[in-house]
């Protein structure tokens, strides 16, 4: 009944319904879109690239348009693309894992994803108003703060705004995880991409300060004739670099430690054993976090630090091979023995752990000092990171899409298409970066727009370019694969014979979540349950009413301030008059926050007879 | 009525739990005013070398912030254990950041 009615509804009560939501499964929906939106958009900037360098000497792209279009690849992935999609999996999953009805802060989580939307959109609208930001990803002053034109400023405030939004996550997951879980749900028997989640969201509360305080000097730098990082009036360019990798090197596990929970699940699922060490993998993951707070130089070895500083960032950094093995064998042991399914989501998994333990090993490659001046500023790195991050961060997103799909839209993706789409990325994808290590050993530099036909790297690249148009072909099935599943019949509850607390809920769960709050007996609370002979949870709670808060259409209009006084700052270096537009973007997302806090929103309750008219 | 059995008794006892706190959160006030008159004096007068009174000012401020975060925000209490494993974390944060800008860059 309830369904159909929904079926019915118009395309604008939809948009309203998703414009407006509070609920962490429809901004879970949001992220998901917003983040695959620009997982294409990065998509093609990728295969721009790959073309102008399919054969020696192109003029596909110009030298100004490439350096655009690698810089915008490179942000548009991480903090558009990987950043979001991860918010997806902790919207969409999180809180049904530690049995609660909600996030903390809806409202924040709303307001979280606007202002990430908002600011992704800012950073992309430069494409149409005279030119990306073109310094590269990591902005590097003083190319950024001299490079004209207005691209770098939309890079400061895209990022700026985004990365506000990305706080606000982290905090909101971070609370829930304290405050909400459900009766019997201790810290040590929360699944474990819950405890990446938290402690990404850990990282992300302490590492992006440093990013906005980054960013705040290069915007003054540029708008308001600072200089920080001029060194003619006294700055320091390096200080950039320093605040930007103390931001950046934790964010590269904000990247990964929530997928290689995701990874811990699936292999738990589909070996139908409980996952092997987990304490020493809640721990391995702590320890990756803490240490990933002290290697941030190693990106600097060749700014000459010095070989002391090098030397101690070098072991540092190596030191972290220790906890990533702990959490690889523990993997290779959760399988050992186990009555193993092979399916999608089992496939991206398994392709994780040879591809990433390459990853890991040019890693250590790279922070051997003395080799990493050979290394450095070539492809070899561009092989190392890609092995890395699209090796363990792509391959886990879909991982756990093809797993938590049923979860998230009710419908269970196909599976001849899943595998066609893994083979022909993982192909695609071994073809494209694989061979980069060895044009990176030849001596091919990074951010190159042509490399000459003498030079050796003819074939090595067009080999590369083959393997992106396979990963190319892979992405596109798979938007086929969805947009296929989405007539298919409605999934079942617990379609792998799941093990943690959200295959406890209906496929997509009821907005409540759980009618009653379940009671937690140990870990993998539900495979309890199935093991006693029982198959689903008790409750911890009578039935009663249950307090859900009210949609709010402010998070929207105070990020749409926020954004076009983004357009005031940038271009209040050209005219003053567009101070008013930066005063009154601002001035207007001040008004949604004094009506935010003069409006007494109390929320609704859902009363006992509603519940218990509503089949289970 | 049997349910208010013994309520007098659980009476007296917040109301002397309530007393120390009141006396512990009185005491440390008293301190820091003390403290932060302390750090004008030192200032004011000039009576000391700029190489003792900065790491003076320092260790009173350390102080102050952990009276105002043990006593004003009840970090003393039970249940604040994640909230002190957070703030500490942070502080390790800043504390590697800044200690690497100063050591690798200004030093």
């Amino acid at each position: 009944m309830s369904v159909a009615a929904t079926q019915k509804r118009g395309f604008g009560s939809v948009l309203w319904d998703y414009v407006t939501t509070v609920d962490h499964k429809k901004i879970a929906h949001l992220y998901l879109f917003g983040g695959g939106l620009f997982f294409l958009i990065g998509g093609i900037e990728a295969m721009l690239i790959r073309i102008q360098l399919a054969k020696p000497d192109n003029d596909f792209l110009s030298a100004g348009l490439y350096n655009e279009m690698i810089t915008m690849h490179g942000t548009t992935m991480i903090f558009l693309a990987a950043m979001p999609l991860i918010f997806a999996l902790m919207n969409a999953v999180l809180p049904l894992q530690i049995g609660a009805r909600d996030v903390a802060f809806p409202y924040l989580n709303s307001l979280g994803f606007w202002l990430f939307m908002f600011g992704g959109i800012l950073l992309n609208c430069s494409w149409f108003l005279g030119g990306a930001p073109d310094a590269g990803w990591t902005a590097y002053a003083p190319l950024s703060t001299t490079s004209p034109g207005h691209g770098v400023d939309f890079y400061v405030m895209g990022l700026q705004i985004a990365g506000a939004g990305t706080l606000i996550g982290g905090i909101n997951f971070l609370v829930t995880v304290v405050n909400m879980r459900a009766p019997g749900m201790t810290y040590m028997r929360m699944p474990l991409f819950t405890w990446a989640s938290f402690i990404a969201s850990i990282l992300i509360l302490f590492a992006f300060p440093a990013l906005t305080v980054g960013l705040f000097l290069l915007m003054f730098d540029r708008m308001f004739g600072t200089a920080f990082f001029d060194v003619s009036l006294g700055g320091n360019t390096i200080i950039w670099e320093h605040i930007f990798w103390i931001f950046g090197h934790p964010e590269v596990y904000i990247l990964i430690l929530p997928l290689f929970g995701v990874f811990s699940d699936v292999f738990s699922t589909f070996a139908k054993k409980r996952l092997f060490g987990y304490t020493a993998m809640v721990f391995a993951t702590m320890l990756i976090a803490f240490l990933g707070f002290m290697v941030w130089a190693h990106h600097m070895f060749t700014v000459g630090l010095g070989p002391v500083a090098n030397s101690i960032f070098s072991i540092a950094t190596m030191a972290i091979a220790v906890p990533t093995g702990i959490k690889i064998f523990n993997w290779l042991a959760t399988l050992w023995g186990g009555n193993i399914t092979i399916n999608s989501a089992m496939l991206w998994s398994l392709a994780f752990i040879p591809t990433f333990t390459i990853g890991g090993m040019t890693g250590v490659m790279v922070a051997t000092v003395a080799a990493d001046y050979q290394y450095h500023d070539t492809y070899f790195v561009i092989a190392h990171f890609h092995y890395v991050i699209v090796g363990g961060t792509i391959f886990g997103i879909f991982a756990a899409l093809h797993y938590w799909w049923p979860k998230i839209f009710g419908r269970v993706l196909r599976e001849g298409l899943g595998k066609l789409t893994f083979w022909t990325f993982f192909i695609g994808f071994h073809l494209t970066f694989f061979i980069q290590h060895f044009l990176g050993l030849m001596g091919m530099p990074r951010r190159y727009w042509v490399f000459h036909s003498g030079d050796g790297l003819d074939l090595g690249n067009l080999i590369s370019t083959i393997g992106a148009f396979f990963m190319a072909f892979g992405v596109i099935v798979f938007i086929i694969n969805v947009i296929l599943t989405a007539r298919d019949e409605k999934a079942p509850a617990d379609p792998w014979d799941g093990r943690t607390l959200e295959w406890a809920t209906a496929s997509p769960p009821a907005h409540y979540n759980f009618k009653q709050t379940p009671l937690v007996r140990g870990l993998d609370p539900l495979w309890i349950e199935k093991s006693e002979g029982k198959g689903k949870m008790t409750p911890a709670e009578p039935l009663g009413e249950i307090h859900m808060p009210n949609n709010s259409f402010l998070p929207f209009l105070f990020s749409l301030g926020l954004f076009v006084a983004g357009f005031g700052f940038i271009y209040q270096t050209d005219n003053k008059a567009w101070l008013a537009v930066l005063i009154g973007g601002m001035a207007f997302s001040l008004g949604t926050m004094v009506v935010r806090s003069m409006k007494d929103d109390l929320g609704y309750h859902i009363s006992k007879e509603e519940l218990e008219r509503e089949a289970d | 009525m049997t349910e208010n059995t013994g309520s007098n008794k659980i009476d007296s006892f917040h109301k002397k739990k309530n007393k120390e706190e009141m006396q512990k959160q009185l005491i440390s006030f008293a301190l820091m005013i003390v403290f932060t008159i302390l750090a004008f004096v030192v200032v004011a007068t000039g009576m000391m070398d700029k190489m003792l009174v900065i790491p003076i000012l320092l260790i009173l401020a350390i102080v102050q912030v952990a009276f105002q975060f043990y006593y004003f925000m009840h970090m003393k209490h039970e249940g604040h254990e994640m909230a002190s494993a957070m703030i500490y974390g942070g502080i390790w944060a800043a504390i590697l950041a800044v200690a690497g800008l100063s050591t690798i860059v200004w030093w």
